[in-house]
């Protein structure tokens, strides 16, 4: 499992190798693609930033995600 | 044409609208439609976890495809977290970089704070963005922010929502005589003739969303909207009349009327 906290609230996302050997699950880590599978946000337009930096589209196929980061997770809404 | 032109582009419409406090995502279509508006504000906001995912989402409503889309950093307080909403904005549209830049300083009256709006304007442009910047309606504070390269200097006319209308026409007069950027009213409009005002003062357009979300009718707002910001830009361009106390020049003859009484 890894704890991430997402938009300010504690998250925890299996990790990708969850059914291997729990000894590996340390340094596990997962792309921004899963996680965003994972909370069903794929195909939304959104845009994220990863302990204050900017996570380009580019990159969301690496795994990035480690225990403790925080993300943030934004969308377009109405304002003025 | 009499286009208003944003960073090379030009624009057939003068007034900007928000897109904030309407019943749902049909009203919004609807009236930024009626406006005529083609440069639409938008919030960058935390996406709501628990949502809905077949939940239609505001870009799907408002595509950037059909309107030139304005991220804003509403509702920030500080340097940092204007800059960060940008650079996720910007990130979100796809490497968009015009911009609207507010950076508040008091929460009871939405008075932008204008030392932080300009050290967040700096670090902006620095990255490249193409900042269009809410700002108080001193003449100062505006002609700084447009030495250090905002391209358009966006006074407020009273406080954010407040609809008390134009309350310093003399500043914006000398904001607009001084810049040389577009000056677009922000804020504070709360009818049309309050924009149509701003218009003959000679701003060069007028940026509003409470007049017309918060209209007991906003479409018919929206609309009354769009001919008040062409009629005040036509006065304005028409050049009006001098004021006098008293005019002895009437407007029928003098010569001619019946009863030989005139003229005498």
């Amino acid at each position: 499992m890894i704890q991430l906290i997402v938009n300010g609230e504690p998250q925890v996302v299996p990790s990708p190798d969850s059914g291997a050997d729990s000894g590996t699950t340390n340094d596990a880590r997962l792309n921004i693609r899963q996680l965003l599978e994972h909370m069903g946000l794929q195909g939304k337009r959104i845009a994220i930033e990863r302990n204050g930096e900017i996570v380009p589209r580019s990159q969301f196929d690496q795994p990035m995600l480690a225990n403790g980061d925080k993300l943030e997770i934004v969308v377009a809404v109405g304002g003025g | 044409m009499d286009n208003l032109v944003i960073a090379g582009k030009a624009y057939s419409s003068r007034l900007l609208v928000g897109t904030g406090k309407y019943k749902d995502f049909d009203e919004t279509r609807t009236a930024v439609d009626a406006s005529g508006a083609e440069i639409i504000t938008v919030a960058i906001r935390r996406t709501n976890l628990g949502q809905n995912p077949e939940e239609p989402s505001l870009l799907d409503v408002l595509p950037p495809s059909q309107y030139t889309l304005l991220p804003n950093t509403a509702g920030c307080y500080t340097v940092e977290d204007a800059v960060r909403t940008l650079r996720l904005a910007r990130e979100l549209l796809d490497g968009h970089t015009l911009v609207k830049l507010e950076v508040l300083g008091d929460p009871k009256t939405l008075y932008p704070n204008i030392v932080e709006t300009l050290k967040a304007a700096e670090i902006l442009i620095k990255e490249g963005f193409q900042v269009m910047v809410y700002t108080s309606d001193d003449p100062i504070a505006a002609r700084q922010l447009e030495e250090i390269g905002c391209i358009a200097i966006m006074p407020l006319a009273s406080l954010i929502g407040s609809g008390m209308g134009i309350l310093n026409p003399w500043n914006l007069q000398i904001i607009i005589e001084n810049a040389k950027v577009p000056v677009i009213v922000d804020a504070g409009v709360g009818t049309a003739s309050d924009a149509a005002i701003a218009m003959e003062l000679g701003c060069d357009g007028v940026l509003m969303n409470t007049a017309i979300a918060a209209a007991q009718n906003p479409v018919l707002m929206a609309s009354a909207m769009k001919k008040a910001v062409e009629a005040g830009r036509e006065a304005y361009l028409a050049g009006r009349m001098p004021k006098k106390l008293y005019s002895a020049s009437p407007s029928s003859p003098v010569e001619g009327v019946i009863g030989n009484m005139s003229g005498k």
